[in-house]
């Protein structure tokens, strides 16, 4: 991801902030400047919030490959995690042992090291999940 | 009344045990324990670095009290393990709360930074400039594998905020201690610390918290008796027990802020996660005493009193510091050196 386009997304990549529309009151997700269901109408009137970072696991996979940058972190985790504010987010599910993750495992975000451009680049700081006590 | 106001604190799950480093090393496996009284060290995972170590303490601090990012004035952040050489650590604990209007900077005075910056959030209070402030200790400490330090080199971090209003744990007083001390050392550009062997011990550490610790004291008018509890700064096991033993405290006194021997010393986040530890605990009207120590070398002394706020302050909303250390996931040398980044690629 180059500079400008982390800088831009950095606020709702540290602190889970999304948009809910003033009208349906639906949560977005990345944020959206516009509500899909209302259109015109939330134009201009899409409110900030604050995910709580909470969620269940709705689906993952546990990646074996060797993906560019994640050759030290495998087999890891990735999911869908569903968020009691509505929007499913994607992200790794961290400090846990692959085979303990389930569907409905529940969640919370962390803050962690997403990605690094090379050695000398920028660091990418981001969300990523680790289980709660069940 | 100047004071904390919250407090979090957050250990990575990650332990290699001492027994472990030894076997790679050659060394007896219980020499760590029998000579340093280390059982194991904390490590960070691999996508873990000082500076999300200390986003996770503060977000167990606001767990606990939540403090509106337009009401925090400064923000430092002490480590001698920063992500980058230049661009601060404080910049993105003030995007991560919020806190726009702040004065941030990053302090680095080996394992005494995050006291120091403890101390220039109290002076920025104290002197009607800020409201509220965050100090934040936090390390990723390096040790050269197969040296003295490798078994002690750790990771971890305490977050205070630190006013003047609903103030959990009133500061009485603190002072400090400094001298040029060719202890420990890292050059610019250098991967690993060095240090000067010798040093490490009588002028280095035993001087220097000693010095502060009396001097406190003496300006505070108080005795070891006074004391509930006393946290020194805790590079392995042992010095604690011995620099309290001679400045007259009881074992007692040291052992609830004494936590390195299960997760090694967090350097930065030595001294600032020992007190955690103890606020963890304490009753309205226990004193504390808290001194760290930072090579090269210093050492910043605390008088701490809880006050009747504790009662109703919600310490259960973050995990506590044992809960954490009993929280652990135990990986072998080769892991370690893995997740530390250790490990020489060949093209």
């Amino acid at each position: 991801m180059v500079v400008p386009r982390f800088w831009r997304e950095r606020r709702y990549r540290y602190s889970l902030i999304g948009t809910r529309c003033p009208v349906c009151g639906t949560i977005y997700f990345p944020p959206r400047d516009v509500c899909p269901k209302c259109g015109r109408e939330s134009v201009g009137k899409m409110e900030e919030v604050q995910l709580s970072g909470k969620g269940k696991v709705y689906s993952y996979t546990v990646v074996h490959q060797n993906v560019l940058g994640y050759k030290y972190q495998k087999p890891y985790v990735m999911a869908i995690i569903e968020t009691p504010e509505g929007p499913k987010l994607t992200g790794q599910i961290v400090d846990v042992d692959p085979e303990e993750v389930h569907i409905g495992m529940p969640v919370h975000a962390v803050f962690r090291r997403i990605a690094e451009d090379g050695k000398a680049g920028i660091i990418q700081y981001g969300y990523k999940f680790v289980p709660d006590k069940e | 009344m100047i004071g904390i106001v919250t407090y979090g604190s957050y250990i990575p799950i990650y332990r290699i045990k001492t027994a472990e480093i030894a076997r790679m090393w050659g060394d007896k496996p219980e020499h760590p324990e029998k000579g340093l009284g280390l059982l194991a060290k904390s490590v960070p995972g691999y996508d873990e670095d000082s500076a999300t170590i200390a986003v996770e303490a503060l977000r167990n601090a606001l767990r606990r009290k939540d403090i509106p990012g337009e009401k925090i004035g400064a923000i430092f952040v002490g480590s001698e393990s920063h992500p980058y050489a230049v661009k601060p650590t404080a910049s993105l604990i003030a995007e991560v709360v919020g806190a726009y209007r702040a004065h941030a900077a990053d302090l680095e005075f080996a394992c005494k930074a995050g006291t120091a910056a403890m101390q220039n959030v109290y002076s920025m209070v104290k002197a009607g400039m800020i409201d509220y402030g965050i100090a934040i200790g936090t390390d990723t400490s390096q040790g050269q594998p197969g040296d003295a330090l490798d078994y002690s080199a750790s990771a971890g971090g305490t977050a205070y905020i630190i006013g003047k209003e609903n103030v959990i744990a009133e500061i009485n007083h603190t002072v400090s201690f400094v001298t040029d001390t060719p202890d420990f050392w890292r050059r610019e550009g250098q991967r690993y610390p060095s240090h000067g062997g010798r040093f490490t011990g009588e002028p280095a550490y035993f001087k220097h918290v000693m010095s502060s610790a009396k001097m406190l004291m003496e300006e505070a008018g108080t005795k070891p008796e006074d004391y509930n509890y006393v946290v020194f700064h805790q590079p392995n096991g042992k010095f604690p027990y011995r620099v309290g033993k001679r400045l007259g405290f009881t074992n007692e006194q040291i052992k609830p802020g004494l936590i390195s021997p299960y997760i090694g010393n967090t350097y930065s986040g030595g001294t600032p996660t020992g007190l955690s530890a103890v606020l963890d605990i304490a009753k309205p009207g226990d004193r504390i005493m808290a001194v760290s120590f930072g090579s090269g070398a210093g050492s910043d002394a605390f008088d701490i009193t809880i006050t009747d706020n504790m009662e109703s302050f919600n310490r259960e909303a973050a995990p506590k510091v044992m809960d954490m250390v009993n929280r652990a996931k135990y990986i072998d040398y080769a892991t370690y050196l893995k997740f530390r980044r250790m490990i020489v690629e060949v093209d």
